[in-house]
């Protein structure tokens, strides 16, 4: 019996059928080795889950479409690692639910803004980029400054990231609202905070360390960014995938 | 009718509107609905896009308020355009095409039309309204948080049923080409909406919900949905209104019916490879960077094939254009739609894309496909449509569809010649050395010299937001005049 094509073209079914089974094939051999593979995800020290109050300063940049305009994937050019620093690596957005490395660099890359800048800086530019560069275009955020950060429920949100594969303990859970203020607290005793996530900046943020504002949260989270990984422990054969 | 009969000589491909008998009532009443909507939510989106253009070179424009900054405006004026402007028209076009080449109403009958109608409507502005109070999963277009998702998945899924029901009822065997391509659409894009939105909400009554996968397999999901949503929603949808709406216009066969076969088969598994070319020199193993550039570059030939399937369509009847307006509206929609998938493939190739990433040659080339190939087609296929469904002679004015053709293809070139240039711009600056060896440009002397190609593309986008108006009008127009006397005024059975 040879092929017909009007056999599928006369039975709705076998067309619906074959066309999931052709539009299945790309995605399947794309994204299951990304699972599969242990190479895919370079052996790193140092990546650990947000802090409570950098995952609320990270939840704040999701919620004002940063990423619409900052790339945070350095890539591998000599003119990107000298502009932004080391090339970005799948390990250091492996508990990034979701993925935050962009599609358009309206503005420049943040993947390494972590330390960069002073507080001050980020609060200042933040408010009024204008004032801090002439020639930015971005959009002002002084209402972060004006705002309690709201995160009552910061504990679940430690739950929820552990349900879908971030390694956060019980004791971070349970630590989460105290770490929370804790960490933009200068008063405050962050030993344990700061063993539960290393280099996790503490301090006061926002310039008013009796309130913990958005602000606080936002900027504690892009003083960490890229930050982690102790780049020169590693040489290049050792970051392949 | 000569036009049932393929050049090749295979019967089947070319669309009839299948003599009407006294059984058969298509739905028409959701079809106008839709279309009204196309529109309404076409110069939603186009005006959206000249505020947000406007916001770049004049930033004064993000108003101060949290509700209208450009981070929160851009996914409105993206899902807008997409989803709503280009959903509406999917929706409404496939209903009707289905309807019409199976000779079969609509499986649900009007309360499933209102219900896809409405349940639709209910998700664009549950989405839209999300946007502009920040709630978002940031995956682009896909951004609409859980809540929004599993009610689009309802609304999909009853999309699927209606239009697999319809075409069980069909009266012809031979399931027409646009339907395969309509289908294929639907399909696929259930697919890629599910897998893509796979979320735990942090509480069933609140917004907030972290997505299932991480980092670098987030990032390819991610890829993977979003140039398929290029390659589904705002292609193979879209190209299943060209095999439909170009040979009625035409009064043509589709030129080839084997090459249709190729093009649909082809097409739909080439295209579902190319999402990693997002992601080049990225944290993305370099085997999937690498099968993603082979993949788009592959694309290319089905997407010619079809180019030239629907502008051979043409044969014989190229005198049209000189007539029909509306007819010139698809066929450069076509033209587009091969200039931009000639351009994708090459922004494929790793080198090239290290140019061309993170910079405005990427909405450049979006848009030359959104605008040009997108927006052309549905215009030319609502101007054929109104007076079909709304049972009028012709068209108010074909001067003005005339006028809308000209300063709508004036303002594409516009936007994306500005985009080319400081795209490419953009890029090289990035990349400059001085003779020193130090990096030629800091970043903010690269957004400075963005400004006058921003405002030369705000200028583009007004130019596409006036033609709109105008079809408006003429739109308008064309239903206020009498009914026409034949029931049917484009049967030429």
């Amino acid at each position: 019996m040879t092929f017909r094509h009007a056999t599928i073209e006369k039975n709705v079914i076998l067309l619906m059928v074959l066309t999931l089974i052709t539009v299945s094939i790309g995605g399947l051999v794309q994204i299951i080795p990304l699972f599969a593979v242990e190479s895919t995800i370079e052996r790193v020290e140092g990546v650990r889950p947000y802090s409570p109050l950098e995952l609320a300063g990270r939840n704040i940049y999701i919620r004002e479409g940063c990423y619409v305009c900052h790339s945070q994937q350095v890539r591998s050019f000599r003119d990107e690692a000298e502009r932004y620093g080391h090339y970005s690596l799948a390990a250091e957005s492996m508990y990034d639910h979701p993925f935050q490395w962009g599609s358009k660099r309206t503005g420049p890359d943040l993947a390494r803004v972590g330390g960069k800048y002073s507080n001050e800086w980020h609060v200042a530019h933040l408010v009024d980029p204008r004032g801090v560069v002439p020639e930015s275009i971005m959009p002002p955020y002084g209402f972060l400054l004006n705002r309690t950060l709201r995160a009552g429920d910061i504990a679940d949100h430690l739950r929820t990231n552990r349900a879908v594969g971030v390694p956060y303990t019980d004791e971070m859970v349970a630590a989460a609202a105290l770490d929370l203020r804790m960490q933009a607290d200068p008063e405050a005793d962050t030993t344990a905070l700061l063993q539960r996530y290393p280099k996790a900046v503490v301090g006061d943020f926002d310039g008013d360390p009796r309130r913990l504002t958005e602000m606080d949260a936002l900027v504690a989270y892009l003083q960490m960014l890229g930050t982690l990984v102790k780049f020169s422990d590693y040489t290049l054969k050792d970051l392949q995938q | 009718m000569s036009a049932i009969t393929a050049m090749d000589g295979v019967a089947g491909p070319a669309p009839q509107d299948l003599p009407a008998r006294a059984a058969f009532r298509p739905v028409e009443d959701v079809v106008r609905a839709f279309v009204v909507a196309t529109m309404f939510w076409g110069v939603a989106a186009f005006a959206a896009g000249v505020f947000i253009a406007l916001q770049l070179a004049f930033p004064i424009l993000n108003l101060d308020l949290e509700w209208t900054t450009f981070g929160r405006l851009r996914p409105l004026h993206t899902s807008a355009a997409i989803f709503a402007f280009g959903g509406n028209a999917l929706l409404g076009t496939s209903i009707h095409v289905v309807q019409r080449t199976c000779r079969a109403r609509l499986f649900g009958g009007d309360l499933m039309g209102w219900f896809l109608f409405w349940g639709y409507q209910l998700f664009i502005v549950l989405a839209a309204t999300g946007y502009l109070m920040g709630i978002t999963q940031s995956k682009e277009y896909a951004e609409p948080e859980w809540y929004v998702d599993l009610w689009l998945t309802i609304v999909w899924v009853a999309y699927l049923l209606a239009y697999l029901g319809t075409i069980m009822r069909r009266e012809e065997p031979h399931i027409y080409v646009a339907n395969w391509f309509y289908l294929a659409f639907i399909v696929t894009i259930a697919m890629l909406h599910i897998v893509n939105n796979l979320a735990v909400p942090v509480s069933f009554t609140g917004t907030k919900s972290y997505i299932l996968f991480s980092g670098v397999q987030d990032a390819m999901v991610q890829w993977w949905y979003g140039h398929n949503a290029v390659g589904f929603f705002l292609t193979a949808g879209f190209l299943g209104m060209m095999y439909y709406f170009i040979p009625k216009q035409a009064d043509r066969p589709v030129y080839s019916y084997r090459l249709s076969i190729v093009h649909f088969w082809s097409l739909i598994f080439l295209y579902i490879w190319a999402g990693p070319h997002h992601l080049h020199y990225t944290a993305l193993p370099d085997w999937a960077q690498t099968l993603g550039m082979t993949f788009s570059i592959m694309l290319w030939m089905p997407s010619w094939g079809g180019m030239i399937n629907g502008l051979m369509t043409l044969s014989g009847a190229w005198d049209k254009l000189r007539t029909d307006p509306a007819l010139r509206f698809s066929v450069t929609a076509v033209a587009f739609y091969g200039m931009s998938t000639f351009e994708g493939p090459v922004m494929s190739i790793k080198p090239v894309n290290a140019l061309s990433h993170y910079t405005d040659w990427t909405i450049g080339h979006v848009h030359s496909g959104a605008l040009g190939w997108v927006a052309f087609i549905v215009f030319g296929a609502v101007y054929y449509l109104v007076p079909v469904l709304w049972k009028r002679p012709q068209l108010y004015s074909t001067r003005l569809v005339s006028w809308h053709f000209w300063i709508a293809t004036l303002g594409i070139v516009l936007y994306i010649t500005a985009m080319w240039v400081s795209g490419i711009m953009q890029g090289l600056m990035w990349r400059a050395y001085d003779e020193l060896g130090f990096l030629q440009y800091a970043f903010v002397e690269t957004v400075a010299a963005m400004h006058p190609f921003y405002l030369i593309r705000a200028l583009g986008g007004v130019c596409f937001l006036v033609g709109s108006f105008i079809m408006i009008y003429n739109l308008w127009m064309t239903v206020r005049q009498p009914v026409a006397v034949a029931a049917q005024p484009a049967a030429a059975e």
